[in-house]
């Protein structure tokens, strides 16, 4: 009895090893496909079993990690060549570790759906070392202010279109004892942000962006210090001891209707509608300085999809690859998770999503990620459309301070509201700390 | 022992059945110790030396990684600035939260009423995890619904409310008193058992010397309490110099504002592996800076454990 129960079992573990085990002749190929987005685990598994269904033979397995965890485990397996087939990267200074032909898949020529795709986005996707794109990108991002409609009428007020007309209806909020912004700056992050939204329309958008990332001008530019300095006038609209208000008590700010506007990114806008669904929220572009001026809006590729260059399953991982360069793919990204997908021709059916799609006809890049670069500390090496020197050079590439290498400009947002901007010492190669604010433009005490 | 040895067979001599047996029991803690914490340190010092491009190990480096931290701009700054708030934690740790711990210990030595529900009361934050704690004190501190600045406000002291975590000149030391209410249990029960130890012959004596409470904690109390100051001494200067979880939990892994909290654990964790999602990591820079620290702490603890024990022996 005892021997019987012994060879059913020892049967039973052969036919598990063996190869191809009873379902014929076909090679099962199991993919992994690591993301950061545990909260699209229905988006993902949904496109994934529709992807199995085309392809008998291939499954996915949708494995997420913690947002900040994920760099750190990517790495690691990475490394180890452990990584999994599929995966998502980070957009522009945070995929260069892994935008290289020994981690990722180079995707240009794999790909043909990504000639559509709209260069601003692909620079997302590219190695700043050898120009390839090694990503598919997934989401867009555009920066706006968020209001709450029924606080606005409440108070009798239009949502504004001029820079005066702003100041005054954030003026007339707060005299009927309304929280005119949510925003913060615990984490300096919230602060670029804010400056991304605000600042352009005064910079002067993406004339400004290209002469700073050509060489022709630097931080330093009136322009640019002008922007700094009207952003500073917003600091008495801010909640009572903003500069300890954090990312997190922003969002409940708002979502709880305890301030009428956020200035932010459109990726809120699905999680605010969730949160307090009789909220009705309006958004708008940055006030522009003059009343027929087109307001510029500040845009980013939020992240992609690459292939690892080690996957034993190459064929099957490209062809996955291709399926989210698709319209079905990004169309259905679009509608379940109110993203704007980077894939063209989306139709996008959410009104507030469609008017922001409507601003990014007039599109600057986000300066603060896409146009300072995180620079690899140790390297120097500079992106293909920057001059050699553009490079930043700190340990860390945290919120509150952005640097850049000589002749440019600090910009430092460092502190109770701070924004103070100081030039770093021309050609000082050993770099020393420039003795600071001798060009300070505002500090907000 | 067990029986009679077959005679055929040659015996192992005492000692070498002894080592033996020694080896058996000393090797799983041996193995795990090198493979988990011996290969990792050599690793890291070895890491240390070379040039790193991204997650890629370059060429031999030499010294050009600790050069670098110590001698260019941004890194030396920052090192200088995370080393500089890893003194000041330290030293205002030994002073608040050592010498709240001290009092405390004296306190309850004596016939405070409700001795032994104060002891358990001091001693509960410690057994809180760090993360609970942390975001406990986030809430408290904040600056619109915090119950500090609110009660702040009640007691006619609105002119303090401040945002404290976000403000740099109070974000260090809100941090080290939320640290040292975490930890105050910690050292108020180590001084305890050692007031508790202290034979009650040496204390009469002093007192029918007419020594007061005052003179008697001086002279014969703090004395003998040589052996558990030093103790918390060097276990505080290596949990100061370790820093990490509660500025990483309430400040960020960039020591926000401003880097107004940094200290070198954060420094190291955001050069080695990358800020989380715009840095890129640095593995050479990051392990430079955990040798430094590794020096650092080894050099100072093991002097200063011969100095203090030096003074316990002469006490």
């Amino acid at each position: 009895m005892r021997r019987i129960w012994v060879a059913a079992i020892l049967l039973a573990l052969l036919a598990g090893f063996w190869p191809g085990g009873g379902a014929g002749a076909q090679q099962k190929s199991a993919l992994t496909f690591w993301s950061w987005r545990e909260e699209d685990r229905a988006f993902y598994e949904g496109m994934i079993h529709k992807f199995e269904a085309q392809n008998p033979g291939v499954t996915i397995d949708f494995q997420t990690f913690k947002p900040t965890d994920y760099a750190t485990a990517l790495s690691a397996a990475m490394q180890s060549g452990k990584g999994p087939d599929i995966l998502q990267v980070r957009a522009y200074g945070a995929l260069q570790p892994f935008a290289r032909p020994e981690f990722l898949v180079p995707l240009s020529d794999k790909v043909p759906e990504l000639k559509t795709f709209s260069p601003q986005w692909l620079e997302g996707a590219s190695s700043r070392t050898d120009g390839k794109v090694y990503g598919v990108p997934f989401a867009v991002q555009t920066l706006v202010i968020f209001y709450n409609k029924k606080l606005l009428d409440r108070a009798g007020v239009q949502p504004p279109h001029t820079w005066d007309q702003f100041l005054a209806a954030l003026k007339t909020l707060k005299d009927h004892g309304i929280t005119p912004l949510a925003n913060g700056g615990k984490e300096g992050w919230t602060l670029e942000v804010a400056l991304g939204v605000l600042g352009p329309n005064f910079y002067g958008g993406s004339t400004f962006y290209d002469a700073v990332t050509h060489g022709q001008t630097t931080f330093k530019n009136t322009a640019f210090t002008q922007s700094l300095a009207r952003f500073a006038e917003i600091r008495p609209y801010m909640p009572q001891g903003y500069m300890g208000v954090a990312y997190t008590d922003m969002q409940q700010l708002f979502i709880n209707e305890q301030a009428a506007m956020y200035i932010g990114g459109i990726w809120e806008l699905g999680y605010f509608q969730s949160q307090n669904s009789s909220l009705q929220i309006g958004i708008m572009p940055g006030p522009v300085a003059r009343a027929n001026d087109t307001p510029w809006v500040s845009s980013y590729d939020d992240g992609n999809y690459g292939v690892n260059a080690k996957t034993p399953y190459m064929d099957a991982a490209i062809k996955f690859i291709r399926f989210t360069a698709t319209r079905d793919w990004g169309q259905a990204f679009t509608d379940q998770l109110k993203q704007i997908s980077a894939v063209p021709g989306i139709q996008v059916h959410d009104p507030t999503l469609r008017q922001a799609v409507g601003y990014m006809r007039h599109s600057t890049p986000y300066i603060m990620l896409v146009g300072l670069p995180v620079a690899e500390p140790n390297r120097q090496r500079s992106h293909p459309k920057r001059p050699p020197g553009f490079v930043r050079r700190l340990v860390d590439a945290g919120p509150g301070r952005r640097g850049c290498d000589q002749g440019t400009l600090d910009v430092v947002c460092p502190v109770p509201g701070t924004v103070s901007v100081h030039p770093s010492i021309g050609g000082d190669r050993g770099g020393r700390r420039p003795a600071p604010a001798s060009s300070s433009v505002t500090c907000w005490r | 022992m067990t029986g009679r040895g077959s005679p055929t067979r040659p015996r192992l001599s005492y000692h070498a059945v002894q080592g033996l047996w020694v080896g058996a029991f000393l090797a799983p803690a041996l193995v795990l110790f090198t493979v988990f914490l011996a290969y990792p340190i050599v690793g890291a010092m070895a890491y240390s030396l070379y040039h790193w491009d991204g997650l890629v190990r370059g060429g031999f480096a030499g010294l050009a990684n600790f050069q670098r931290l110590l001698t260019a701009y941004p890194y030396q700054e920052r090192m200088l600035n995370a080393f500089w708030h890893n003194v000041v934690v330290f030293a205002l740790t030994m002073i608040i939260q050592n010498g709240m711990g001290l009092v405390f210990a004296v306190l309850l030595a004596g016939r405070t009423w409700g001795a032994r529900a104060y002891r358990a009361i001091f001693f509960m934050p410690v057994v809180l995890s760090l993360v609970v704690v942390g975001f406990l004190w986030e809430l408290f501190l904040n600056p619109i619904w915090g119950v500090v600045n609110k009660l702040l406000v009640l007691a006619g002291l609105g002119a303090l409310a401040r945002p404290w975590l976000g403000d740099p000149h109070t974000a260090l030391l809100s941090l080290i008193l939320v640290n040292a209410w975490r930890w105050v249990g910690f050292p108020t029960i180590v001084f305890l058992a050692g007031i508790q130890a202290i034979p009650d012959e040496y204390l009469e004596a002093a007192r029918l010397d007419g020594a007061g409470p005052a003179a008697m904690f001086r002279k014969v109390v703090f004395p003998l309490l040589a052996p558990q100051v030093n103790i918390i001494v060097i276990l505080t200067f290596i949990g100061a110099f370790n820093w990490f979880e509660l500025p990483y939990v309430m400040q960020g892994v960039t020591g926000e504002p401003f880097h107004s909290t940094d200290v070198l654990g954060l420094l190291f964790y955001r050069s080695a592996f990358g800020a989380v999602d715009t840095g890129n990591p640095d593995v050479g820079l990051g392990s430079a800076i955990a040798v430094v620290m590794f020096v650092l702490i080894l050099v100072t603890s093991g002097l200063g454990a011969v100095y203090l024990r030096r003074r316990e022996v002469e006490g």
